[in-house]
């Protein structure tokens, strides 16, 4: 990694300069009759040919396209997209970022997004709004107290933040949980990551869009991919609803639908595709600063910049590819905030959505060569892919370039489900996705 | 929210089932003949269709029965519900043959 940030390339300005967000342009636009502001990515007609074409213009795929140019100036690369970019579970998700994985290698894989994600609004001159105002996941026994301890131990070692709290210091955090006699869950303590936060998802597929056009890059919408030509075990080319695009290399980061393309490309992946909800209060004052997940019902919530709460919770437990939930789960997470927060039970609803999240058994993401010769995988992420963005972009761009695994990609291959060595973070990080 | 027809006790809401995933995995062997490759795609890769999936569901809040499922998974409509040793029955005049897709 040393390495590529060292020969990490300046942004490409042969296609103009590159329009620099500030307070003073801010101010300079803001004063005129007329403000000045241009789109913000070109809107090409796709070529005929590029050295890559990546599927799927979502986070982790603007993302692939930037780090392609960045890392290693690779810029003749299409990004093509079946509906707007950012549209699908880029801007359906509940905008957490955190690295509190157990296994050494989830550490490396989430802490390496977590640390670009850091720097990030400044790399793109885009303004990702992260704010790292810490993850509290509360514990309701001395067991989840024990396992807390051996959790924190773990992520201390794998040089991930991580702090114990008891009681005290959870209610000091966040004083309206349910700390009263009769909570049906009550509160031993927690386990806290300060680095972890939200961060404004459309603002993530927009910096990454911005920047990866800027490097000449082509973000093609409205551009559905049809099919696969495949010449002697090799892509060659991919069909689209507008032409035929040849490419060397074409990279999958399609999440939820990632069988659906390996299906048309003529193999079977590890994944099942579940709908996750997501919703969100009417906005209302300040009234929690950090996010807070409560493990025995999975719900979890934070407070957005403009006062909603962001309430996620559980899948629906049966596939599905319609992006919308049904009422027993919501019932559920929403039973669940009430139930540790019985002051919300008074807010109103306002929104509620459904994405569909591709689940691996071992609830670890697919990162690599897939079984087509030239075709790379960026998949399986489950219901925490946003949180993953600019590694799985960074990881991927690498496997594109070199035709290697990245050091940190390598356990994420494939191969692990035949030699069985598995990532098991379902059980490892008590998360369920 | 899904109505279930249970073969056993009859239409019954989504919340008293659970669904156990895909149906009709052939379990490969004889276990000595099987490579890691074979036993990984047993073990892991699925279908996952989008369209008609055949699957397994538990009345796991009644009578505690499996059965199998033919549900749209872009719609949820359930188009099938049949025994747990039935072939795959066939939906909108298409046949599922057991020889094609089955894990």
């Amino acid at each position: 990694m040393a390495a590529e940030r060292g020969s990490a390339v300046q942004p490409d300005r042969r296609n103009g300069p590159r329009r620099d967000y500030s307070w003073a342009g801010l101010l300079r636009h803001g004063l005129r009759r007329r403000p000045g502001w241009r789109p913000a990515w070109r809107d090409p007609a796709p070529k005929a040919r590029y050295r890559v074409v990546i599927v799927g213009a979502g986070g982790h795929g603007l993302a692939t396209a930037y780090y392609l140019a960045r890392n290693h100036g690779i810029t003749d690369v299409a990004v093509l997209e079946k509906g707007w970019l950012g549209g699908g579970n880029t801007g359906r998700n509940t905008t957490v970022v955190r690295s509190n994985y157990l296994y050494p290698e989830s550490a490396r894989l989430y802490d390496l997004a977590l640390r670009l994600y850091e720097g990030l609004g400044r790399e793109l001159n885009f303004n990702i709004m992260l704010s790292q105002r810490g993850m509290i996941m509360t514990g309701h026994s001395r067991h989840d107290m024990d396992a807390y301890a051996h959790a924190c131990n773990a992520m201390l070692l794998n040089g991930v933040d991580s702090e114990l709290l008891d009681r005290d210091r959870v209610r000091a955090m966040a004083p309206l949980l349910n700390f009263g006699p009769d909570a049906r869950y009550p509160i031993h303590g927690g386990i806290l990551q300060r680095r972890a936060g939200i961060a404004r998802h459309d603002a993530v597929a927009w910096g990454y869009a911005r920047a990866a056009d800027a490097h000449g890059i082509d973000i093609v919408q409205n551009c559905a991919v049809t099919g696969f030509d495949i010449e002697g075990g090799r892509v060659a080319a991919v069909q689209t609803g507008r032409g035929r695009i040849a490419a060397d290399t074409v990279a999958l980061c399609v999440a939820g639908h990632s069988s659906q393309l390996a299906g048309l490309a003529g193999f079977r992946l590890p994944i099942e595709s579940y709908a996750l909800q997501a919703m969100v209060s009417e906005p209302v004052k300040p009234v929690l600063d950090t996010v807070v997940l409560v493990p025995p019902t999975g719900m979890y919530l934070s407070q957005s910049d403009k006062g909603e709460l962001v309430i996620g919770g559980g899948l629906d437990l049966y596939n599905s590819y319609g992006q919308r939930g049904n009422p027993p789960v919501r019932d559920a997470v929403l039973g669940a905030v009430v139930e540790a927060w019985p002051a919300f039970g008074r807010l109103k609803l306002m929104r509620q959505w459904g994405g569909i999240v591709d689940v691996v058994a071992d609830s670890s993401p697919i990162l690599g060569p897939a079984p087509v010769d030239g075709m790379v995988l960026n998949c399986g992420w489950g219901t925490g892919g946003f949180k993953a963005i600019p590694a799985g972009g960074w990881l991927t761009a690498h496997q594109i370039a070199t035709g290697q695994p990245h050091p940190v990609a390598a356990p994420f291959g494939l191969h692990r489900f035949a030699s069985g060595a598995l990532i098991d973070e379902a059980a490892a990080a008590g998360i369920a996705h | 929210m899904l109505l279930i027809d249970c073969p056993w006790c009859g239409p019954r809401a989504q919340v008293e089932f659970a669904c156990g995933g895909e149906s009709h995995i052939a379990r490969p062997g004889p276990p000595d003949t099987v490579g890691d490759d074979i036993w990984a795609a047993y073990l892991f890769e699925r279908n996952n269709p989008k369209g008609i999936q055949f699957e397994r569901w538990c009345h796991a809040h009644g009578c505690c029965q499996w059965f199998n499922v033919a549900r749209d998974t872009v719609s949820h409509e359930i188009r099938a519900v049949y025994r747990m040793t039935d072939p795959r029955p066939p939906v909108d005049g298409t046949r599922f043959d057991e020889a094609e897709g089955s894990g």
